[in-house]
């Protein structure tokens, strides 16, 4: 077993709030016979931040709410064989695309970002400016689920996956049998 | 001040439209219909009256006034158009006719004139395919229409004519059956033996009111007849579980809510047979011991209305309606007209129900079904217009007359209405068992390179199985049959078809609400050559969810102009899918995805546009 070589993750986290990423960790110490079958990439677990080479799998965390996103996600796609959505964001949007329901008006996004900088009752912002560093990677004009920009192979549901349904999805993934999870383990009522 | 005392007014004549109704909250769709037809909106206000004087809320009296598509909560306009935006209408000059009203109205399809004069709105088939492009006007219709017809029309309409004046300067001298004639041909290209040839008056209740009501129930039993209003129910049966059922009061419902796309041979019999259809409906309350009946007519065919009220009028006055029918002691049966308002679903029996009890049009979960509990709980006989002429006849010249005709397991004739691509549009009333073949070529249709036999919830054949025949063991059909030449696009037609269910699902399963447009979005994408291969598996399974949790025939055969198409034009489909570029999404369209962001920001893309640096 230990001959093989080892499978290559790569991880993402585009518009998420982390939390995913901190639910692998979830897997505790299981996370120790994992570590024997693989090693990360591309990914903000290690600070890579460039693909070294292809990956057997990848793992996105958030859906696309700006350029970037898009751009990550599709260099992703590019470079592994199979890409894993995890978490409620990257599945259908999650909480960031709350701002989608900001569906009646002629200038949704404008109106997003004056509720969010401007406008909204618990705003503190006194130069009344909406941030626009060049640097700002442009926003979408809503947020898109990752399965709508690039081809998604598996969905990891949960906002956070519990660890054992992370540990489950991985290891199947991993011997190549991932038949879809248990029952109860994706029940979340 | 003044406002106030409108106001005043305007909710006083509200509150007496409920006293019309006997403030009944089973008369609720009654009661906001002439609310709309008076005001031309039901307001907030309105909705208060009215819920005050029936004892409901008024979230319950939003709910029916929201349902339905003729109801409306902003004011329309003193005459409002609605467009028959099918398919069909489409193909037969429809977007020239919607060019010649906007530019005559000076408003877009949706929206109201400023004065409040006009309103022009799409409405989903009107029953009159054969004479396409139709519009309602008010509670007149118009066929045929061209640009130069539209541009006359508007005219005579803002100088002051009523839309009843469009049909004859003479109208109200007019009988209704004469008005109707005006308005809309009958277009009956080949009368059968049963329906559409010579019938004698009242024969079938005549001889049922000298037989036992079991007897009655073993002639329709034994000649074979099946529901003609698409699912094909074995009538005799049907009425010997309401027979059985024990209970204090029993209905009859009729109905005429003919709202399948393609399917207008409903329409026909109420404008040529009311009496048999009342007839029919009279012996079928003598069958299962009935008092009380209900004639459930589309909001679109109200042009009909007061020929059938008329109808109604005449046969109450000769007995044939009302306390001791024919002399006949203890024999009592009267029908009262309960009108629709523009929605598909109302055709399925249970939301039928729901709608003449003054709910929203939202069908019942089966069983219980209607035979043992319907119409308010009690055992309830729901029959198509024509099954009801059906049996009227089957009495009067018997059971093995009717079960001769036709083939094994499809007895009897059946109206066919032929529309689309055909020289002789019209109905048809053949008997069962003819191919799709002959049919085309009596209708002048045989260059046709398919055919949508059913509707949309039926099925579409291809050339290559057009012998495939119209029985309910092959081709099943409620009766329409649309016939389609070589140079339509099938996708553009299905695409239109799934935007029909769209809108017409009551919204109750998440799959048909939520399913329904994600398929039509599927085939969106198909037509404009988005579509990967993954995708035709995608149409199937979603479709294949839909059919199996919806609870009403609806979502169970809303995919069919998918699947039907799917497995008779595969090519069609096979033809659009390009396998995806590195598996990213061409659905997905980054330059529109970024535009808003561009303009807000006053900067250009540093990733995706390439001259950044410029
Ligand atoms: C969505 C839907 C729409 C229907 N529309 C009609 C209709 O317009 N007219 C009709 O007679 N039956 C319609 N039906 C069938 C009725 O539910 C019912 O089966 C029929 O009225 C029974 O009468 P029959 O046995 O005489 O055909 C519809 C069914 C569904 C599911
Ligand atoms: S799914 Fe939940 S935990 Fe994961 S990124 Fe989204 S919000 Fe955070
Ligand atoms: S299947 Fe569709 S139309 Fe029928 S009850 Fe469900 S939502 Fe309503
Ligand atoms: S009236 Fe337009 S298609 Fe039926």
């Amino acid at each position: 077993m230990s001959d093989l070589p080892k499978a290559r993750i790569a991880t993402a986290s585009l518009a998420g709030c982390f939390g995913c990423h901190m639910a692998l960790l979830d897997i505790d110490e299981r996370l120790i016979e994992l570590m024997k079958l693989v090693e990360f990439d591309r990914s903000p677990l290690t600070d890579i931040k460039r693909f070294t080479r292809r990956c057997d799998i990848g793992i996105i965390e958030g859906g696309c709410c700006n350029e970037e996103n898009v751009h990550v996600l599709q260099d992703f796609r590019r470079n592994c064989d199979i890409l894993v959505g995890i978490g409620q964001c990257a599945i259908m949007g999650g909480l960031p695309a709350m701002r989608n329901a900001i569906m009646h008006s002629d200038e949704p996004l404008r109106e997003c970002l004056e509720e969010a900088y401007i406008k909204g009752p618990f705003t503190q912002n006194k130069t009344q400016i909406i941030p626009n560093d060049p640097a700002l990677p442009l926003l979408l004009d809503k947020v898109y689920p990752c399965s709508e920009v690039v081809e998604i192979d598996y969905q990891i549901p949960g906002c956070a996956p519990t660890g054992d349904v992370i540990y489950e999805a991985l290891a199947g993934l991993l011997s190549g049998r991932f038949q879809g999870f248990e029952r109860e383990h994706i029940r979340f009522d | 001040m003044t406002q106030a005392s409108t106001f005043e007014t305007d909710q006083d004549q509200v509150a007496l439209i409920c006293e019309r109704h006997q403030k009944d909250p089973h008369r609720m769709l009654d009661i906001l219909r002439d609310v709309q037809d008076q005001f031309r909106w039901i307001s907030r206000e309105t909705m208060a009256t009215v819920a005050g004087k029936t004892g409901l809320t008024q979230v319950a009296v939003e709910g029916v006034a929201s349902f339905y598509a003729f109801l409306s909560l902003t004011p329309r306009g003193r005459v409002t158009i609605r467009l028959c935006d099918d398919i069909v209408d489409r193909f037969a000059g429809l977007p020239a006719v919607v060019e010649a009203f906007e530019n005559a109205l000076g408003i877009a399809v949706g929206q109201t004139s400023a004065d409040g004069a006009f309103s022009l709105e799409y409405t989903p088939c009107i029953g009159l395919c054969d004479q396409a492009p139709a519009a309602m006007i008010n509670d007149v219709v118009l066929t045929g229409l061209t640009p130069e017809k539209v541009r006359e029309m508007v005219a005579a309409l803002k100088g002051g004519k009523r839309p009843e004046d469009l049909i004859s300067h003479r109208f109200d001298a007019l009988s209704p059956y004469e008005r109707a004639k005006r308005m809309v041909k009958n277009n009956v290209r080949h009368a059968g033996a049963v329906l559409l040839g010579p019938v004698p008056e009242d024969a079938g209740l005549m001889k049922a009111l000298a037989q036992t009501p079991a007897a009655i129930i073993d002639q329709i039993a034994a000649s074979g007849l099946r529901g003609c209003g698409g699912a094909g129910f074995t009538t005799g049966m049907k009425w010997r579980f309401a027979e059985q059922a024990e209970a204090d009061r029993k209905f009859i419902i009729c109905n005429a809510d003919e709202g399948e796309p393609g399917t207008f041979k409903d329409r026909v019999l109420l404008t040529e047979r009311p009496h048999l259809l009342i007839e029919g409906m009279t012996i079928a309350a003598r069958a299962v011991g009935a008092r009380e009946g209900i004639l459930y007519l589309r909001g679109e065919y109200v042009y009909l209305r007061p020929l059938i009220e008329e109808v109604l009028a005449e046969r109450r006055a000769k007995g044939l309606l009302g306390k001791a029918i024919m002399g006949v002691e203890g024999f009592d049966f009267d029908i009262r007209l309960q009108m629709g308002a523009g929605a598909y679903i109302c055709g399925e029996e249970g939301a039928l129900i729901s709608s003449c009890e003054g709910l929203p049009g939202e069908p019942k979960t089966r069983p219980p079904f209607p035979v043992t509990c319907g119409y308010l709980g009690f055992p309830t006989v729901v029959n198509n217009v024509e099954t009801f002429c059906h049996a009227a006849r089957i009495l009067d010249c018997g059971a093995q007359w009717f079960f001769d005709m036709g083939t094994e397991g499809s007895h009897g004739t059946k109206l066919f209405s032929v529309s689309g691509d055909c020289i002789n549009p019209g109905i048809y009333e053949l008997p069962y068992g003819l191919s799709v073949r002959a049919l085309l070529e009596m209708a002048g249709g045989e260059d046709a390179a398919a055919v949508l036999v059913g509707g949309p919830s039926g099925t579409m054949i291809a050339r290559d199985t057009f012998d495939r025949k119209l029985t309910f063991d092959d081709l099943a059909t409620g009766g329409a049959i649309v016939v389609f030449s070589p140079e339509r696009n099938i996708l553009e037609i299905v695409e239109y078809y799934m935007s029909f269910f769209v809108h017409e699902s009551c919204g109750y399963c998440t799959p048909c609400r939520v399913g329904n447009v994600f398929l039509q979005k599927a085939v969106a994408k198909f037509r404009q050559g988005l579509a990967n291969p993954a995708d035709i598996a995608y149409l199937k399974d979603l479709s294949a969810t839909i059919i199996e949790t919806s609870r009403c025939g609806l979502g169970m055969t809303s995919p069919n102009p998918i699947l039907s198409t799917l497995e008779n034009f595969p090519l069609v489909y096979s033809a659009m899918v390009k396998p995806p570029k590195d598996r990213i999404r061409a659905t997905f369209d980054i330059q529109s995805a970024i535009s808003d962001a561009r303009v807000l920001a006053k900067r250009r893309s540093s990733i995706y546009d390439k001259d950044f640096t410029k």
